[in-house]
């Protein structure tokens, strides 16, 4: 296996809170795991809860299990789970390394939206002048499907800054069942792309069947876990403080069959946590803290990633919230949480609340990622496509937000300040002070012709109205018109033999 | 030794590479050190390869390949202008052997950036592009009082008058220009074209310049129009 992995941004990351603020975060959060502590509802968890030392108790037969967690058990679960997880790739230098000390940035897709925005073309004529002719693009909506996440990791796979994928479209054929849904949907994904894989579990029955898919695409059973193109997320948090049954029994799987999992909870401030930054951090990160605690009691050492997805409620209809400012601040002060305890974060950002691509979508977008990707993240999920608070998935928006990532990255790149640079450039300004013309530009060739100079926005056009979404459309279907990386053929073979439940169009 | 095959083949290279001399980096590695336009052309002339093959087949087809790969978007305004300055440069010292041969320049400027304007950047650009195509360039500055500009003309003799100005409270000194030319009876001995954002082609009819240009390739393409005679 080669060493070389996916690269990412390594940030000097920017600090939202002091120290101080930082410690008074994680006394708060202790305090909320002792007083009112967390709400249990699933039997395994909390009699892991009560072995491992926090005072459980039940309110009734059929009722949940509050379980108090002292801060011991919180450092003695730090100290058991791993400062460096790798998501693997079916092709290896795909993998990600995340390593809880360096703040690395890596892109990433969500989230099961139900529909896709699709977009085509139109030509206009003006009413006041029937000479005046325009082309518009015009969206529609539709539910997602199959084809369409066959299609979708497709484009994930050429789009450069793409790091990791999760499926952005919920499948809804006809002939997709509860049943079968998963070993479609990690097929779908894992024959189309060479990537990271990442999705969180419909049915717990299924955990067999696509763990061994992942088996065979790997290589193996040991290839698996030292190269783990798949990885689970579970969110088995329900804010406020409650571990729900069915998201504890899958996390709970994922951990024992020894593969990284995404360990999240998305509270909304305003209805589910705190509106007020400090509340929503100190509840959140209590709440991740808790699921951190149980997955290390479940296997020391487990794998596991900071799953922080705060955020805000929009209040004319308690909608999910991207768009907004306190959005970009809980989720930064989050990373810096996750930095604080040293565990790789898996963070949140690129959505928008408008509805079609446009001013108020780039706007939000860009905002969060930017914002977001300085605070550090390991993974930032979200950042391709989304649009109408994560309802909706447009494939020309991902290409665009692929473009918008690169600039964002750049931005981030560490400063080359140097001696040597310094030195160099004196020289080039002494040499240009010395010519007839003063003029710079022959000394900014080498940089232009090494790619390492941003160009111009690739999708400019347009004297007179934006035809930005018509230049995304023709880049999106030259990226689709790009061949699948399919899977070997006996890998395939293999995998439609052993694994029960694929359909057969994706054969 | 080189034959004089390969000096012509590398000055051609160096054109498309932008190095003026030795000391010029240019696009590939490691070419720093290595004989530049410069050096070649010395060496070539020196060596009795005629004149004709230097400029053609070395300058005219470098330029031309560079112009290509600027169409194609393989290069860009620096790497036109590296190029047009490489064989500017060397413009200068084949001069006297042109005229030793009889040749007839293409033409000569006169190029300023009108009073009161500090800015010279797209002027500059127009100059290193149109010594680069072959012009004789006399460059005065930039402030230069409308005076001092007739008074170039007469003295170089000149058959092209290039004005810039970046500031729209500047433009004006232009037309002051083309009226001192009038004033000295040598209006109709110079075409007079002007470029700099706020100008346009009605502000150049206007004054009464003879043509307006957006940028420094269409001041060159304009300049080999006027100097053919056909326009």
């Amino acid at each position: 296996m080669s060493t070389a992995t996916r690269r990412g941004i390594l940030v000097n990351p920017y600090l939202r809170m002091n120290n101080e603020m930082v410690e008074q975060i994680h006394r708060g959060s202790m305090e909320l795991l002792q007083n009112p502590g967390v709400e249990v509802w699933n039997e395994e968890a909390a009699a892991l809860y009560d072995r491992g030392g926090a005072a459980v108790s039940r309110r009734g037969e059929n009722g949940a299990w509050w379980v108090k967690i002292p801060e011991k058990m919180v450092r003695d679960a730090l100290e058991a789970a791993p400062r460096r997880v790798v998501l693997g790739a079916r092709n290896p230098e795909n993998a990600l390394v995340l390593d809880g000390a360096e703040p690395r940035v890596f892109f990433g897709t969500g989230s099961e939206t139900n529909f896709i925005l699709t977009t085509r073309a139109e030509k206009f004529v003006s009413r006041e002048d029937p000479s005046r002719e325009r082309v518009f693009p015009l969206h529609g909506k539709k539910r997602g499907t199959l084809e369409d996440l066959c299609r979708a990791a497709r484009l994930g796979e050429q789009l450069e800054h793409l790091d990791f994928f999760i499926r952005p479209v919920n499948i809804q054929d006809d002939d997709i069942t509860e049943h079968n849904k998963d070993v479609n949907k990690f097929f779908a994904c894992l024959d189309n792309m060479t990537k990271h894989v990442m999705a969180g579990l419909t049915e717990l029955e299924q955990m067999d069947n696509v763990v061994h898919m992942a088996e065979i695409v790997a290589g193996s059973a040991g290839e698996l876990r030292r190269n783990p193109v798949i990885s689970f997320i579970t969110c088995l948090t329900k804010s406020p403080l409650q571990l729900v049954d069915d998201a504890t029994r899958k996390m709970l799987a994922a951990v024992e069959r020894g593969l990284p999992v995404v360990l999240s909870s998305s509270p909304q401030g305003g209805s589910s946590a705190p509106v007020a930054e400090a509340g929503m951090v100190v509840q959140i990160n209590a709440e991740i803290l808790a699921a951190v605690v149980l997955s290390q009691l479940a296997r020391p050492g487990a794998p596991v990633i900071y799953g922080s997805v705060p955020v805000r409620a929009r209040m004319d209809n308690l909608h999910d919230m991207y768009g907004a400012p306190e959005f970009n601040q809980y989720n930064v002060d989050c990373v810096q949480m996750a930095r604080y305890y040293g565990l790789p974060v898996y963070s949140t950002g690129g959505v928008a609340d408008a509805k079609v691509p446009g001013i108020q979508a780039a706007v939000e977008k860009f905002f969060s990622h930017l914002y977001v990707t300085m605070s550090g993240p390991h993974l930032l999920h979200y950042a391709f496509g989304l649009l109408e608070e994560t309802q909706t998935f447009c494939f020309e928006q991902a290409v665009l937000d692929n473009e918008h990532i690169g600039m964002v990255k750049t931005v981030m790149e560490a400063p080359e300040i140097d001696p040597e640079t310094i030195n160099d450039n004196l020289e080039v300004i002494r040499k240009v002070m010395q010519s007839p013309h003063r003029l710079f530009a022959r000394y900014a060739r080498k940089r232009i012709h090494s790619g390492r100079l941003y160009m111009g926005y690739p999708f400019e056009g347009g004297e007179e109205y934006d035809e930005t979404m018509l230049r995304a459309m023709e880049a999106t279907e030259q990226l689709l018109a790009k061949p699948a990386p399919r899977l070997p053929e006996e890998v395939r073979q293999r995998v439609f033999d052993e694994v029960p439940g694929i359909l057969d169009r994706l054969k | 030794m080189s034959t004089n095959n390969e000096l012509i083949e590398a000055i051609r290279y160096n054109v498309i590479q932008g190095r003026r001399n030795k000391d010029d980096e240019g696009l590939e590695d490691e070419l720093t050190g290595r004989p530049g336009v410069e050096e070649l052309v010395r060496e070539a002339l020196d060596k009795g390869v005629p004149l004709q093959d230097i400029l053609l087949r070395g300058l005219s087809e470098g330029m031309q390949v560079v112009g290509e790969k600027f169409e194609r978007k393989e290069y860009f305004i620096p790497d036109m202008l590296a190029a047009a300055e490489a064989v500017g440069t060397v413009m200068d010292i084949l001069e006297p052997h042109l005229v030793k041969e009889g040749r007839q320049p293409r033409g000569k400027f006169v190029l300023a950036t009108v009073e009161n304007d500090q800015h010279d950047i797209g002027k500059n650009i127009v100059g290193i592009m149109l010594k680069g195509a072959g012009f004789q360039v006399v460059d005065l500055g930039i402030s230069v009082p409308s005076a001092t500009i007739v008074e170039a003309v007469r003295r170089e003799e000149a058959n092209f008058v290039g004005l810039s100005a970046l500031l729209d409270t500047t433009m004006r000194f232009m037309e002051k220009t083309v009226k001192g030319l009038e004033a000295a009876g040598l209006r109709d001995k110079v075409k007079v074209i002007i470029g700099g954002a706020p100008t346009s082609p009605e502000f150049a009819a206007k004054i009464g310049a003879d043509a307006h240009c957006r940028d420094a390739f269409a001041a060159v393409a304009t300049a080999e129009k006027m100097a053919a005679g056909s326009m």
